[in-house]
């Protein structure tokens, strides 16, 4: 049951408190705008995606192309695309909004984005080496990374011997992340820990992969629409009750106001036998 | 305000505690709830407070010393933390340091700390 992930932006890092006393640590991502772009189907394309863009991109910005893309699916431009490969039951309608309902609280998700990049950093930090010692001799090499290998056989390095090097800014997920909260009136999704990527930047989240999936996840994704729909149903059938609970009351009141009439009528038929007894006594 | 701050600022507001005005230097008595089995109880914990961190906000914390059976004791509390009861500024400490680590290296007399007698509460300060 593949379904579609969601693009999020990473707000950053706050604590809950529990009622039991336990502090979570959280990140908040935050759905902006999320929708789907478009479709990629077996007849056009020969596999089944969805594409999804979030954020609002300035119209100046977009190049002419991208424009027409976006108008295509008569969506305003988006700040970031994203395709996710779902199944074909699960393609998403163009133009549909996803809402953060998409998770729900206890979830296990996956957390894609990208790292903080680190520069040039050297063995120690990039890959945990020890370094040399402080003392016995060492000059100027403490933090160096020490011998690359044999000697004259082999005579080289090998392959994908860790060395200094670039460090961080390359794609890194984060997986079996719980969803702590959800709230779908401001689109914020909190995942306990930490997720790649510094604040405001673009991450994806998916069902985790390690996790069964879920049985009571949303299908094909929780969307803007159908949450309306359920919203305008739930509406009318409350208006639907209220109105019945006033026509009962109304019919309540009018048998009661026809009873109260009775009853003055019946007074009032009582009370001119009343007066001709008193005029009977007077005289 | 950016959401984050909104979002905690709402959840300051949801766990509506009442947190005196202190700071370090006062000795504050704190009613922590513990859980023995399925019951809790609550529990204080009375001695100088030497530091406070990260302001009055959700990640806020504080640090309680206290000398227990002739041993040193330090305990961190988090400010908002649900299990914490309640907070009671027992006296006003005279320090001149917002961290009084050095507390630590001293024992008996060299140890005190002076009331402050001429404390006043903050405006808008509950306590």
């Amino acid at each position: 049951m593949l379904r579609s992930g969601v693009i999020a932006k990473k707000l950053g890092m706050t604590r809950l408190f529990m009622e039991d006393g336990r502090q979570i640590p959280v990140t908040v991502l935050h759905l902006d705008k999320l929708q789907v772009v478009a479709q990629r189907t077996p007849e056009t394309d020969g596999y089944t995606a969805v594409q999804l863009g979030a954020g609002t991109a300035k119209v100046k910005r977009v190049s002419a192309p991208m424009r027409g893309h976006y108008a295509k699916a008569s969506v305003e431009p988006k700040r970031k695309l994203v395709e996710f490969r779902v199944d074909a039951e699960n393609l998403l309608p163009v133009g549909e909004e996803i809402i953060a309902d998409h998770y729900f609280e206890g979830q296990f998700v996956d957390v894609t984005g990208t790292s903080i990049g680190k520069g040039f950093a050297g063995a120690m930090k990039r890959h945990n080496f020890g370094g040399l010692r402080a003392s016995h001799g060492v000059s100027i090499s403490h933090r160096s990374h020490g011998s690359t290998g044999q000697c004259q056989d082999p005579g080289r390095v090998f392959k994908g011997k860790k060395m200094a090097g670039h460090m961080g800014a390359a794609r890194v997920t984060t997986q079996n992340l719980q969803v702590v909260r959800t709230d779908s009136d401001r689109g914020l999704i909190m995942v306990k820990g930490a997720v790649p990527g510094s604040k405001g930047g673009w991450v994806t989240i998916k069902d985790a992969v390690k996790k069964p999936f879920p049985e009571n996840a949303i299908l094909p994704a929780a969307l803007k629409s159908a949450a309306e729909e359920a919203k305008r149903l739930a509406d009318e059938a409350a208006a639907q009750a209220a109105a019945e609970e006033a026509a009962a009351a109304k019919a309540a009141a009018e048998a009661e106001q026809a009873a109260l009439e009775a009853a003055e009528a019946e007074a009032a038929t009582e009370a001119p036998a009343e007066d001709a007894e008193k005029k009977d006594g007077e005289a | 305000m950016n959401l984050i701050a909104q979002i905690e600022a709402e959840q300051i507001a949801a766990l509506g505690k009442t947190i005196p005005d202190f700071k370090a230097g006062d000795t504050i008595r704190v009613g922590f709830k513990v859980t023995e089995g399925t019951r809790t109880r609550v529990q204080n914990y009375e001695g100088v407070c030497i530091s406070r961190k990260n302001g009055s906000g959700i990640a806020g914390s504080f640090t309680v010393r206290k000398i227990s059976f002739g041993e040193g004791v330090e305990r961190v509390f988090p400010l908002h933390s649900t299990n914490i009861e309640s907070i009671e500024v027992v006296r006003r400490g005279k320090v001149r340091r917002a961290k009084l680590y050095y507390l630590r290296a001293r024992r008996g007399k060299s140890a005190r700390i002076s009331e402050d007698t001429t404390y006043k509460p903050q405006a808008g300060a509950n306590a």
